[in-house]
């Protein structure tokens, strides 16, 4: 069994404000991240696909329809956006590394089947960096 | 407890199958399949799972483990095409699952037994790719 893990990363910026917090609660729970204008970084995000080699290929995923879908899934709508303001669910939901995460991996749960056809490869998991020292990872089986 | 180490090794390869025809193997494998070959530099993690002994609070000496992916690895890949100069990669497509699963059979018999057990092969074809072989 192999496990094929790309790397990819886009910039961004968020703010992060809970409108069920008080202005204080705010400041206390999230500190700079909460001043009004937001502020950006450049995530990297790990997609990993699980699954035996192919037959014919030698492979177990192949790279290119990976990026095609990492693409229009995520980096298209993500890359040098403005998260709160461009990203439909980021209007209710905090987005934190670990929801930027979940909806990354959500996403390409939801449409892994229309790009990768048969049983194998399945997506095993997503890893994001927000800044080098601060790593999140989502299991594809702890989500819907 | 897992210790893993590190090497690196520069090769050339081909991905292309052929029984299938030119065409076909650039829908596959894209510019891989160049004829002609391309390289990487491919930098290899093995991770070996054991417990520490309880005289040299070692699970294995790095030294040793250096001095098996050296021979194994190391020196067999290197500055080689891999296609031409490696077996079995003149009939096995050099695809980095298929080096990976090389690389776990030549080195599973000399890091495996006395308690310990060869866990993880990665291998990087560059840093942003990397496929993880997991064993049977």
């Amino acid at each position: 069994m192999f496990r094929v893990t790309r790397r990819y990363q886009f910039a961004a910026s968020h703010r992060l404000h809970s409108p069920r917090l008080s202005e204080e609660e705010n400041q206390r729970v999230y500190g700079k991240c909460a001043y009004p204008y937001g502020h950006g970084h450049n995530y990297r995000v790990e997609v990993s696909a699980l699954g035996p080699a192919d037959g014919v290929s030698g492979r177990a995923a192949d790279p290119a329809v990976l990026d095609r879908l990492v693409a229009a899934q995520v980096l298209d709508p993500f890359d040098h956006r403005n998260l709160n303001l461009e990203i439909e669910l980021f209007g209710q939901v905090v987005p934190t590394a670990e929801n930027i995460g979940l909806e990354i991996c959500r996403r390409l749960k939801q449409h892994w089947r229309t790009a990768f056809t048969g049983d194998w490869p399945k997506l095993e998991k997503v890893r994001i960096e927000e800044t080098p020292r601060n790593i999140f990872e989502i299991r594809a089986d702890e989500i819907e | 407890m897992v210790i893993t180490r590190k090497v690196e090794f520069s090769a050339s390869h081909v991905c292309r199958n052929p029984g299938l025809s030119d065409q076909e193997n650039l829908r596959i494998f894209g510019l891989a399949a160049n004829p002609h070959g391309h390289g990487h530099n491919y930098v290899l993690e093995v991770s070996v799972e054991g417990q520490p002994d309880p005289i040299t609070g070692m699970v294995l000496d790095l030294k040793e483990l250096k001095e098996v992916l050296n021979r194994e690895v190391v020196q067999p890949f290197d500055h080689r095409f891999l296609n031409r100069e490696v077996p079995p990669f003149d009939r096995v497509i050099p695809t980095a699952e298929n080096i990976a699963r090389d690389i776990w059979q030549r080195l599973d018999p000399h890091l495996s037994g006395a308690g310990r057990k060869l866990q993880l092969v990665r291998l990087y074809e560059t840093p942003d790719l990397y496929v993880d072989y997991l064993g049977e």
